[in-house]
């Protein structure tokens, strides 16, 4: 904010026009925060009820049964904590390879000038737009002759080639690389690999970790192609098991249970939310 | 897989029971894990677990005869839940529990294999391994696999399964079976291909409280003279409304009784076809749907179940013998259903609900021990007897239920936590001469290939009609029309 | 000479950094992309135990899907429910960001607020589903509490209404980006120069005229970045309407939306109708990503 804009504000303080705009933003903000958290409060309570007391409407405050739903959802017939670990493996080794590769494949546009550079850049861009859903079908023939269905490897090594992820990196690396380290490096005789993994991945860790987030949440979140992947109860994610939750009605009968399993797959992403807002807000792409 | 399933059975027999449930609900895509959940468990596990495992030390003489002979040592099971699995425990001759995945007879290691049935990842994976069985090496081959009714015939009508002849089980091992469960898993050219153990025959289960005030009085003669064909049944249903009462919670009970009785299958050929039958279970739904006489929530849901308690204020549920036994909240005092307060008659028309078909694969290196299994968990008279009793199965023998109708079965009250048994829940009344009767007259000799999706899309396109999302029955049909080609691609709409 | 030879030799590294990026794009992205294609041409399904094809039947599949009504059914179903979410989600965005970025407002917790109508966006698409599922359900948390306060004498069944089922789908999406778009166009406005709005003050312009005449104006291209990309994204509708519905699209078919349809016949096993509807997709979604990229190519111009 510019000095003398500080002041003209201030001049215009106690202008009653701007205290009832001011008003109205934060009845707007309030009402849309209440819309964003409504939904995560009942969802809490819920999920410290038991069947009955759903049963008999909703109270807003929480009762005494968490713990009970929670056994209650570690034995019931979806291997939910199963669920989270191959959630987090999945989501957890996508975000390394996404990341770690994304740099590298933007580190090789940025700092070499090779033939055919422009239009492969200009490739990248132009395939990051083709949604993933378009594929799928010869995706899951392909995997199905690789005898890679039902296992993990299709949903992690594809985030090697991560277009947007790639982008961002390359936004980054022109803002923060500069080719004479590099070449100080060479000067040095360090191998091109060593530099890369040295000096340049360093250089990166705050655009990784943003990325690394990003990646992460959204493979923990993704359901398209996990649904069509992952066969096996036990190998599911988690969120092909709450997409079952749907279309079982026998749990839908524990109300109490699945409120709790509802909470325990999505409570870990708010908690490391609240924890890294701050970079996640600062470090939006684009 | 291994993983999942000691999960599920260290909570022990409740969870068997609660899939043993499962797989009788079964017929409708979602309900067929439509097992009634954790209030029923309770009860339900104190029956499993009272019953003591029939241990017999020595190996069955099948088992022996396999093991010595040049079959296979290993015998795979394909199924999709435990249900079966426990009655192999409990009641087959030298089974003896290796882990929750794995059982022993005589030498033969038995290996279970639990596709759940959601997103049809079981029929899926039976798609994928029956027609590759012959290829398969012997320790792998699918010996056994179980069907339920609204399927059965697609793989009854490909040669992936045995014809039971074939395997040395002849029509006199089998004569005490109902006709209709043989009808189910019977070809195209007459050839009887799988076996159940049940025979859920089902009938209408009335409020005897809302009986007496309405119709004077809860005899099951005086009810049934009320509900006896569609067109008192649908009178009876404008003077229950006008005493504040809906005759059923939803259309969708009596869906299952139209479908049943019908004069033809739902595919002719390619061509599918709508059965007279069934559009009348439309016009009679539409019209107490609209007259508010009954609701159009789905089976299984709050909806569907509020009735089970007084305040529901609904007058009659359509069911078998286990949806009384587990599904109505016996266990929960306040419940219809803790009080005795049931009554149980044949009601418009004979129809089933559920159960469990038995087949070999094609294919498969272990066929005396099949047939061994296949003949005793489905005709050995003490067998079933002991199954009916401690398991409440209504089970596929003639002479076993007439028994079971003779007998007085002591009322069992029920205490909280816990069911009663099923002559309390009906309030005294012995059901299993209707559900012996009702077994004799149903006729599924007209189930097709494509029962299940055809009943799921066809249930499914009506809602839209019953909700008024549709304007008429024809684009409800033609919903229904779109949905089946894109289920079937092959078939084409009349 | 030997230098430049010496940078040749440097530049060689770049082809090989990209191996992976390349070995992994062709092998999960362009050769099921092709085979998606030449699938289309083909009639090809399973049908429980039986296959049928494949048999080369050219455009047939394309034909059949263009000439029913349901393909522009489910467009016109995917469009209203993205509408639905995308115009409050712009307007609320829009201000949210002016005001976040208006100096004079000088609002407080910003921080916070920023943080919770982000929130949304990071929720598992599915469960957020599920939960509205359970929560409007006939006789769930929602319709207890209208009762209880006196709104409805009966609950209402919003899984029954074409327009509450659809407003659903739209008001989830709704919430779950607006925090997201409003973020950036947070980074659009900021990015103006700050004497234009000096100039308009002094110029002695009300705080609406400096919105609409100079924020607005300047924030157009950004705008439309937003209005694409999410247009795309609402095109790939999935997750939300198919757990909502369980995949039925119900009620009467109404919130079945492209995706969900092609998920069909990917699980009917139907490799023809699916390719076929799939490449129309991805025709589609070309259309709209060169318009993106011309315009941001101007952006950049600028």
């Amino acid at each position: 904010m510019s000095k003398t804009k500080a002041i003209a504000a201030d001049a215009v303080e106690e202008n009653g026009g701007l205290k009832a705009r001011r008003f109205v933003a934060y009845l707007v903000l309030i009402i849309l925060s209440f819309l964003c958290l409504i939904w995560f409060y009942i969802l809490f309570i819920n999920a410290t009820r038991s069947n009955g007391e759903l049963g008999r409407g909703f109270q807003a405050y929480p009762s005494t049964y968490a713990a009970k739903n929670f056994v209650g959802m570690l034995h019931s017939t979806q291997p939910i904590l199963r669920g989270m670990m191959n959630s987090l493996l999945v989501a957890g080794l996508s975000a390394a390879l996404c990341t770690y590769f994304s740099t590298m494949t933007a580190y090789a546009i940025h700092a070499y000038r090779f033939k055919g550079r422009e239009a492969i850049l200009t490739f990248i861009l132009a395939i990051m737009m083709i949604p993933t859903q378009v594929s799928a079908l010869g995706f899951v023939q392909l995997m199905t002759k690789m005898k890679l269905m039902n296992t993990y490897l299709p949903l992690i090594i594809p985030s090697i080639a991560a277009p947007a992820t790639f982008f961002y990196m390359k936004q980054y690396m022109d803002s923060v690389l500069s080719i004479s380290l590099v070449e100080a490096a060479r000067i040095d005789g360090a191998g091109e690999f060593m530099i890369f993994n040295n000096i340049v991945l360093p250089l990166m860790k705050p655009a990784i970790a943003v990325q690394a987030i990003f990646t992460f949440v959204a493979s923990w979140n993704n359901y398209f192609t996990p649904a069509l992947i992952l066969k096996d109860e036990n190998m599911k994610t988690l969120p092909v098991l709450i997409a079952e939750l749907r279309s079982a009605d026998f749990l839908k009968f524990d109300m109490g249970i699945v409120y709790m399993t509802i909470a325990f797959s999505i409570f870990p992403v708010i908690i490391v939310y609240l924890i890294l807002s701050k970079n996640i807000l600062k470090g939006d792409p684009i | 897989m291994r993983h999942s399933m000691k999960r599920m059975l260290s909570v022990a027999t409740s969870i068997a029971m609660v899939s043993s449930l499962a797989a009788c609900g079964g017929s409708s895509s979602s309900s067929t894990t439509a097992a009634p959940a954790a209030e029923t468990t309770a009860a339900a596990a104190a029956e499993t677990t009272a019953a003591p495992a029939e241990t017999t030390a020595a190996a069955t003489e099948a088992a022996t005869e396999a093991a010595g002979g040049d079959e296979g040592k290993v015998l795979n099971i394909e199924c999709w839940n435990t249900e079966f699995q426990s009655r192999l425990t409990d009641h087959y001759p030298g089974y003896e529990k290796v882990d929750d995945t794995t059982g022993k007879i005589g030498d033969v290691t038995v290996n279970w294999h639990i596709t759940p049935s959601d997103d049809n990842a079981y029929q899926n994976n039976l798609d994928e391994k029956l027609p590759a069985n012959g290829d398969a090496a012997a320790d792998d081959k699918v010996d056994l696999f179980l069907m339920e009714a609204d399927y059965a015939k697609k793989y009854v009508n490909a040669d992936v399964t045995m014809n039971v002849k074939d395997l040395g089980i002849t029509d006199d091992d089998i004569k005490d079976q109902y006709q209709y469960t043989k009808d189910i898993v019977t070809d195209g050219s007459g050839v009887l291909k799988g076996l159940s153990w049940q025979a859920c025959s089902a009938g209408l289960i009335y409020n005897r409280a809302i009986a007496k005030e309405v119709l004077g009085s809860d005899d099951p003669e005086k009810v049934q003279e009320a509900v006896k064909d569609w067109d008192t049944f649908n009178a009876t249903a404008k003077t229950l409304a006008d005493k504040g009462y809906k005759i059923t919670s939803t259309v969708n009970d009596t869906y299952r009784v139209y479908s049943n009785n019908v004069s033809k299958p739902w595919v002719d050929g390619t061509t599918v076809q709508v059965d007279d039958n069934i559009k009348k279970w439309v016009d009679d739904s539409k019209a107490l749907a609209d007259a508010k006489e009954t609701g159009v929530a789905d089976l299984w849901s709050d909806d569907w179940s509020a009735g089970f308690y007084p305040e529901g204020k609904v007058f009659c549920y359509f069911g078998p013998a286990w949806l009384i036994n587990f599904s109505m909240h016996g266990d929960d005092l306040k419940s219809v259903a803790g009080q005795g307060g049931w009554g149980f008659v044949v009601g418009p028309q004979s129809f089933y609900w559920g159960g469990t078909w038995i087949a070999a694969a094609t294919g498969t290196d272990n066929p005396t021990l099949v047939k061994d299994i296949m003949l005793k968990m489905t005709t050995d008279p003490a067998i079933l007897k002991d199954i009916a009793v401690k398991d409440a199965d209504c089970v596929n023998n003639k002479s076993v239920l007439a028994e079971l109708a003779g007998e007085t079965i002591d009322p069992v009250a029920a205490e909280d936590g816990k069911a009663g048994n099923i002559t309390f829940i009906l309030g005294g009344q012995n059901p299993y001469q209707v559900l012996a009767d009702g077994a004799e007259k149903v006729d599924m000799s007209n189930i097709s290939d494509y029962d299940q999706g055809c009943n799921e899309e066809f249930q499914s396109a009506m809602k839209g009609y019953f909700d008024g999302n549709y304007k008429s029955y024809d684009d409800a049909l033609a919903a229904f029309n779109k949905a089946i080609v894109e289920k079937y691609p092959e078939l084409t709409t009349g | 000479m030997k230098k430049t030879s010496k940078v040749m030799e440097y530049n060689r590294w770049g082809y090989i950094f990209l191996i992976p990026f390349f070995v992994v794009f062709v092998v999960f992205q362009l050769i099921p992309l092709i085979s998606t294609i030449y699938n289309s041409f083909f009639e090809n399904f399973k049908s429980g135990l039986k296959q049928i094809g494949p048999n080369f039947v050219g455009f047939g599949n394309y034909v059949k899907i263009l000439s029913n009504p349901d393909l522009w059914k489910y467009f016109g179903n995917t469009m209203i429910m993205w509408i639905i979410g995308f115009i409050p989600q712009i307007i609320v965005s829009l201000l949210l960001a002016a005001w976040f970025t208006d100096p004079s407002l000088r609002l407080k917790g910003q921080r916070f607020f920023k943080t919770v109508i982000y929130l949304p966006n990071l929720i598992m698409a599915s469960a957020f589903a599920m939960l509205f599922f359970t929560l409007f359900s006939d006789n769930g948390p929602i319709n207890s509490m209208l009762m209880q306060m006196g709104f409805l004498p009966e609950p209402f069944k919003f899984f029954s209404s074409v327009v509450a089922t659809r407003n659903l789908v739209g008001f989830m999406n709704f919430i779950m980006w607006f925090g997201n778009t409003t973020i950036l166009l947070m980074a659009g406005m900021m990015g103006i120069d700050q004497a234009l709005f000096e100039a308009a003050e002094v110029d002695g312009a009300t705080p609406n005229q400096i919105f609409y005449k100079i924020t607005l104006p300047l924030l157009r291209p950004i705008l439309v970045y937003v209005l694409i990309t999410s247009l795309i994204g609402g095109l790939q509708m999935f997750d939300v309407p198919q757990i909502l519905t369980n995949g039925t699209g119900d009620p009467a078919r109404s919130t079945m939306t492209t995706i969900m349809w092609l998920n069909k016949h990917l699980f009917s096993k139907n490799y023809g109708m699916g390719g076929a509807l799939s490449v129309l997709i991805f025709i589609v979604t070309g259309i709209l990503s060169i318009l993106v990229f011309q315009l941001t190519g101007k952006e950049q111009t600028n």
